[in-house]
Protein backbone atom coordinates (compact mmCIF):
# COMPACT_ATOMS: atom_id res chain seq x y z
CA UNK A 1 0.00 0.00 0.00
CA UNK A 2 1.35 3.74 -1.11
CA UNK A 3 1.67 6.38 2.03
CA UNK A 4 -1.29 8.28 1.07
CA UNK A 5 -3.48 5.14 0.93
CA UNK A 6 -1.71 4.13 4.48
CA UNK A 7 -2.50 7.34 6.28
CA UNK A 8 -6.00 7.32 4.70
CA UNK A 9 -6.98 3.78 6.51
CA UNK A 10 -5.03 4.78 9.74
CA UNK A 11 -7.40 8.21 9.73
CA UNK A 12 -10.59 6.02 8.90
CA UNK A 13 -9.71 4.11 11.75
CA UNK A 14 -9.04 6.17 14.43
CA UNK A 15 -12.33 8.29 13.54
CA UNK A 16 -14.44 4.82 13.64
CA UNK A 17 -12.49 4.12 16.75
CA UNK A 18 -13.88 8.31 18.34
CA UNK A 19 -17.19 6.92 17.02
CA UNK A 20 -17.17 4.20 19.11
CA UNK A 21 -16.21 6.19 21.96
CA UNK A 22 -18.89 8.18 21.49
CA UNK A 23 -21.39 5.56 21.55
CA UNK A 24 -20.20 4.59 24.97
CA UNK A 25 -20.21 7.98 26.14
CA UNK A 26 -24.00 8.04 25.09
CA UNK A 27 -24.54 4.75 27.38
CA UNK A 28 -23.10 6.83 30.06
CA UNK A 29 -25.57 9.65 29.83
CA UNK A 30 -28.24 7.03 29.32
CA UNK A 31 -27.83 5.98 32.79
CA UNK A 32 -27.69 9.30 34.11
CA UNK A 33 -30.85 10.17 32.31
CA UNK A 34 -32.39 7.00 33.86
CA UNK A 35 -31.33 8.05 37.10
CA UNK A 36 -33.11 11.22 36.66
CA UNK A 37 -35.96 9.67 35.56
CA UNK A 38 -36.00 7.50 38.61
CA UNK A 39 -35.16 10.65 41.33
CA UNK A 40 -37.03 13.30 39.80
CA UNK A 41 -39.74 13.41 41.80
CA UNK A 42 -37.39 13.19 45.07
CA UNK A 43 -38.04 16.92 46.20
CA UNK A 44 -37.25 16.05 50.25
CA UNK A 45 -39.61 18.89 50.19
CA UNK A 46 -37.49 21.40 48.78
CA UNK A 47 -37.68 22.80 44.70
CA UNK A 48 -38.91 20.66 41.81
CA UNK A 49 -38.29 21.45 38.19
CA UNK A 50 -41.44 23.58 38.03
CA UNK A 51 -38.96 25.74 40.19
CA UNK A 52 -36.28 25.90 38.83
CA UNK A 53 -36.64 25.99 35.25
CA UNK A 54 -36.42 29.43 33.62
CA UNK A 55 -37.67 28.39 30.00
CA UNK A 56 -36.54 31.46 27.87
CA UNK A 57 -32.91 31.34 29.57
CA UNK A 58 -32.67 27.53 28.88
CA UNK A 59 -34.20 28.28 25.30
CA UNK A 60 -31.11 31.02 24.69
CA UNK A 61 -28.83 28.42 25.88
CA UNK A 62 -30.01 25.52 23.64
CA UNK A 63 -30.50 28.05 20.14
CA UNK A 64 -26.85 28.86 21.28
CA UNK A 65 -25.23 25.33 21.26
CA UNK A 66 -27.45 24.35 17.99
CA UNK A 67 -25.90 26.72 16.53
CA UNK A 68 -22.24 26.43 17.59
CA UNK A 69 -23.16 22.61 16.13
CA UNK A 70 -23.96 24.46 12.95
CA UNK A 71 -20.64 26.54 12.79
CA UNK A 72 -18.45 23.68 13.89
CA UNK A 73 -19.32 21.61 10.71
CA UNK A 74 -19.12 24.45 8.40
CA UNK A 75 -15.66 24.77 9.87
CA UNK A 76 -14.57 21.02 9.02
CA UNK A 77 -16.23 21.77 5.70
CA UNK A 78 -13.58 24.42 5.13
CA UNK A 79 -10.76 22.12 6.36
CA UNK A 80 -11.86 19.37 3.72
CA UNK A 81 -11.68 22.34 1.01
CA UNK A 82 -7.86 23.32 2.80
CA UNK A 83 -9.55 26.73 3.51
CA UNK A 84 -6.93 27.83 6.61
CA UNK A 85 -8.23 30.92 7.63
CA UNK A 86 -12.00 29.55 6.86
CA UNK A 87 -11.21 27.15 9.77
CA UNK A 88 -10.03 29.19 12.43
CA UNK A 89 -12.98 31.80 11.51
CA UNK A 90 -15.50 29.26 12.21
CA UNK A 91 -13.81 27.09 14.63
CA UNK A 92 -13.25 30.31 16.26
CA UNK A 93 -17.13 31.50 16.32
CA UNK A 94 -17.80 27.99 17.52
CA UNK A 95 -15.75 28.46 21.11
CA UNK A 96 -17.18 31.76 21.46
CA UNK A 97 -21.03 30.23 21.26
CA UNK A 98 -19.89 27.27 23.86
CA UNK A 99 -18.08 29.68 25.98
CA UNK A 100 -21.11 31.71 25.80
CA UNK A 101 -23.20 28.71 26.83
CA UNK A 102 -20.81 27.54 29.56
CA UNK A 103 -21.07 30.93 30.81
CA UNK A 104 -25.02 30.75 31.02
CA UNK A 105 -24.82 27.43 32.78
CA UNK A 106 -22.17 27.83 35.17
CA UNK A 107 -24.47 30.96 35.91
CA UNK A 108 -28.09 29.23 36.44
CA UNK A 109 -25.83 26.22 38.42
CA UNK A 110 -24.82 29.34 40.46
CA UNK A 111 -28.15 30.90 40.94
CA UNK A 112 -29.26 27.61 42.16
CA UNK A 113 -26.84 26.95 45.04
CA UNK A 114 -27.18 30.68 45.77
CA UNK A 115 -30.86 30.16 46.49
CA UNK A 116 -29.76 26.77 48.80
CA UNK A 117 -31.40 24.45 45.79
CA UNK A 118 -27.51 22.69 45.70
CA UNK A 119 -26.99 19.02 44.49
CA UNK A 120 -27.15 17.93 47.94
CA UNK A 121 -30.36 19.23 48.86
CA UNK A 122 -32.32 16.38 47.59
CA UNK A 123 -32.05 13.17 44.94
CA UNK A 124 -34.03 15.43 42.65
CA UNK A 125 -30.91 18.02 42.38
CA UNK A 126 -28.60 15.71 43.21
CA UNK A 127 -29.59 13.72 39.69
CA UNK A 128 -30.35 16.63 37.86
CA UNK A 129 -27.04 18.49 38.66
CA UNK A 130 -24.80 14.95 37.87
CA UNK A 131 -26.64 15.21 34.21
CA UNK A 132 -26.48 18.60 33.05
CA UNK A 133 -23.61 18.97 35.05
CA UNK A 134 -21.81 16.31 33.15
CA UNK A 135 -22.84 17.72 30.01
CA UNK A 136 -21.35 20.94 31.06
CA UNK A 137 -17.92 19.05 32.05
CA UNK A 138 -17.89 17.51 28.12
CA UNK A 139 -18.74 20.94 26.78
CA UNK A 140 -15.93 22.29 28.79
CA UNK A 141 -13.33 19.50 27.57
CA UNK A 142 -14.82 19.81 24.01
CA UNK A 143 -13.94 24.04 23.83
CA UNK A 144 -9.91 23.22 25.36
CA UNK A 145 -9.64 20.92 22.87
CA UNK A 146 -11.00 23.34 20.20
CA UNK A 147 -8.58 26.16 21.48
CA UNK A 148 -6.01 24.03 21.19
CA UNK A 149 -6.68 23.16 17.69
CA UNK A 150 -7.04 26.45 16.40
CA UNK A 151 -3.77 27.25 17.76
CA UNK A 152 -2.03 24.07 15.89
CA UNK A 153 -4.11 24.91 12.73
CA UNK A 154 -2.80 28.50 12.98
CA UNK A 155 0.92 27.43 13.83
CA UNK A 156 0.86 24.06 11.53
CA UNK A 157 -1.83 25.07 8.77
CA UNK A 158 -4.34 21.86 7.37
CA UNK A 159 -2.18 18.80 7.55
CA UNK A 160 -3.23 14.81 7.70
CA UNK A 161 -3.53 14.91 11.16
CA UNK A 162 -5.28 18.52 11.77
CA UNK A 163 -8.08 16.99 10.00
CA UNK A 164 -8.41 13.83 11.68
CA UNK A 165 -8.30 15.57 14.46
CA UNK A 166 -10.81 18.37 13.47
CA UNK A 167 -12.92 15.51 12.23
CA UNK A 168 -13.04 13.86 15.65
CA UNK A 169 -13.73 17.15 17.53
CA UNK A 170 -16.72 17.81 15.11
CA UNK A 171 -17.86 14.42 15.40
CA UNK A 172 -17.60 15.03 20.10
CA UNK A 173 -19.11 18.46 19.56
CA UNK A 174 -21.94 17.45 17.13
CA UNK A 175 -22.78 15.07 20.14
CA UNK A 176 -23.01 17.27 22.60
CA UNK A 177 -25.58 19.02 20.64
CA UNK A 178 -27.58 15.98 20.53
CA UNK A 179 -27.34 15.28 24.13
CA UNK A 180 -28.54 18.69 24.96
CA UNK A 181 -31.69 18.00 22.86
CA UNK A 182 -32.95 15.18 25.27
CA UNK A 183 -31.40 17.85 28.27
CA UNK A 184 -33.45 20.45 27.15
CA UNK A 185 -36.99 18.44 26.31
CA UNK A 186 -36.91 15.80 29.33
CA UNK A 187 -35.63 17.73 32.23
CA UNK A 188 -36.76 21.22 31.69
CA UNK A 189 -39.25 21.03 28.73
CA UNK A 190 -41.18 18.31 30.26
CA UNK A 191 -40.06 19.92 33.88
CA UNK A 192 -42.66 22.53 33.34
CA UNK A 193 -45.72 20.83 31.63
CA UNK B 1 -5.35 16.46 -0.83
CA UNK B 2 -8.32 14.47 0.19
CA UNK B 3 -9.37 13.08 3.56
CA UNK B 4 -12.36 11.50 3.59
CA UNK B 5 -13.90 9.62 6.83
CA UNK B 6 -16.00 6.78 6.04
CA UNK B 7 -19.11 9.30 6.20
CA UNK B 8 -18.96 10.02 2.62
CA UNK B 9 -19.48 13.73 1.23
CA UNK B 10 -21.00 16.61 3.24
CA UNK B 11 -22.14 19.68 1.75
CA UNK B 12 -23.28 23.19 3.00
CA UNK B 13 -26.36 21.87 1.94
CA UNK B 14 -26.72 19.17 4.39
CA UNK B 15 -25.57 21.18 7.68
CA UNK B 16 -27.92 24.48 6.64
CA UNK B 17 -30.98 22.07 5.98
CA UNK B 18 -30.03 20.41 9.20
CA UNK B 19 -29.89 23.99 11.01
CA UNK B 20 -32.87 24.75 9.89
CA UNK B 21 -34.78 21.87 10.56
CA UNK B 22 -33.07 21.46 14.16
CA UNK B 23 -34.20 25.11 14.94
CA UNK B 24 -37.77 24.44 14.28
CA UNK B 25 -38.09 21.54 16.03
CA UNK B 26 -36.76 22.99 19.08
CA UNK B 27 -39.12 26.23 18.42
CA UNK B 28 -42.19 23.92 18.41
CA UNK B 29 -40.71 21.68 21.12
CA UNK B 30 -40.55 25.19 23.32
CA UNK B 31 -43.88 26.99 21.86
CA UNK B 32 -45.91 24.01 22.97
CA UNK B 33 -44.28 23.71 26.15
CA UNK B 34 -44.14 27.55 26.96
CA UNK B 35 -48.15 28.02 26.29
CA UNK B 36 -49.36 24.68 27.29
CA UNK B 37 -50.86 23.52 24.21
CA UNK B 38 -52.44 20.17 24.34
CA UNK B 39 -53.18 17.95 26.79
CA UNK B 40 -50.69 16.85 29.29
CA UNK B 41 -50.16 12.79 28.05
CA UNK B 42 -50.51 14.61 24.25
CA UNK B 43 -47.68 17.43 25.35
CA UNK B 44 -45.35 14.65 26.94
CA UNK B 45 -46.12 12.70 23.94
CA UNK B 46 -45.09 14.82 21.41
CA UNK B 47 -42.03 16.95 23.16
CA UNK B 48 -40.56 13.46 23.22
CA UNK B 49 -41.70 12.71 19.34
CA UNK B 50 -39.70 16.23 18.34
CA UNK B 51 -36.53 15.35 20.65
CA UNK B 52 -36.30 11.82 18.76
CA UNK B 53 -37.18 13.76 15.02
CA UNK B 54 -34.69 16.22 15.94
CA UNK B 55 -31.99 13.55 17.09
CA UNK B 56 -32.47 12.22 13.54
CA UNK B 57 -32.40 15.49 12.02
CA UNK B 58 -28.30 15.91 13.24
CA UNK B 59 -27.83 12.69 12.80
CA UNK B 60 -28.55 12.60 9.52
CA UNK B 61 -27.47 16.48 8.10
CA UNK B 62 -25.04 16.99 10.64
CA UNK B 63 -23.38 13.07 11.48
CA UNK B 64 -24.35 11.97 8.15
CA UNK B 65 -25.50 9.00 9.70
CA UNK B 66 -26.49 6.14 6.85
CA UNK B 67 -24.75 8.35 4.40
CA UNK B 68 -21.61 6.16 4.24
CA UNK B 69 -20.67 3.64 1.63
CA UNK B 70 -20.94 -0.15 2.78
CA UNK B 71 -20.12 -1.82 5.20
CA UNK B 72 -21.54 0.88 7.27
CA UNK B 73 -20.36 0.07 10.34
CA UNK B 74 -20.67 3.37 12.03
CA UNK B 75 -24.71 3.00 12.00
CA UNK B 76 -23.73 -0.70 13.22
CA UNK B 77 -22.42 0.53 16.32
CA UNK B 78 -24.91 2.87 16.80
CA UNK B 79 -27.96 0.60 16.30
CA UNK B 80 -26.56 -1.80 18.80
CA UNK B 81 -25.91 1.16 21.08
CA UNK B 82 -29.91 2.11 20.94
CA UNK B 83 -30.39 -1.83 21.84
CA UNK B 84 -27.93 -1.25 25.22
CA UNK B 85 -29.60 2.08 25.71
CA UNK B 86 -32.97 0.89 25.43
CA UNK B 87 -32.25 -2.30 28.12
CA UNK B 88 -30.28 -0.16 30.16
CA UNK B 89 -33.29 2.83 30.32
CA UNK B 90 -36.70 0.89 30.10
CA UNK B 91 -34.99 -1.89 32.41
CA UNK B 92 -33.75 1.08 35.01
CA UNK B 93 -37.13 2.12 35.25
CA UNK B 94 -39.08 -0.76 35.25
CA UNK B 95 -37.39 -2.35 37.85
CA UNK B 96 -37.22 1.03 39.81
CA UNK B 97 -41.40 1.62 39.69
CA UNK B 98 -42.03 -1.82 40.39
CA UNK B 99 -40.41 -1.27 44.18
CA UNK B 100 -42.93 0.54 46.27
CA UNK B 101 -40.03 2.95 45.99
CA UNK B 102 -42.03 6.12 45.69
CA UNK B 103 -44.91 4.75 48.36
CA UNK B 104 -42.65 6.80 51.25
CA UNK B 105 -40.40 5.59 54.07
CA UNK B 106 -42.23 3.58 56.05
CA UNK B 107 -43.85 1.85 53.39
CA UNK B 108 -41.44 1.09 51.47
CA UNK B 109 -39.39 -0.91 54.32
CA UNK B 110 -42.90 -2.67 55.29
CA UNK B 111 -43.12 -4.11 51.27
CA UNK B 112 -39.12 -4.73 51.06
CA UNK B 113 -39.10 -6.70 55.07
CA UNK B 114 -42.00 -8.84 53.56
CA UNK B 115 -40.96 -9.22 50.14
CA UNK B 116 -37.41 -10.75 51.74
CA UNK B 117 -38.75 -12.57 54.05
CA UNK B 118 -36.80 -10.77 56.99
CA UNK B 119 -38.00 -11.12 60.56
CA UNK B 120 -36.92 -9.14 63.23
Amino acid sequence: MNDSATAQLNDSKTIFGFWVYLMTDCILFASLFATFAVLHNNTYGGASTHEIVKLPYVLAQTVILLTSSFTCGLGLLAARRGDKNRVIDWFGITFLLGLAFLVLEINEFSQLVYEGNSWRASGFLSSFFTLVGTHGLHITAGLLWMVAMIIRIGRLGLNGVNIRRLTCLALFWHFLDIVWIFIFSLVYLLGVV
Amino acid sequence: MDNQPQSGQPSTASYISGFILSLELTLAAYILAARHILSHQQLVATIVGLAIAQLLAQLVFFLHLGRESKPRWNLAVFAFMTIVLVILVFGSLWIMYNLNYHAGPHVTDTSIIKDEGISH
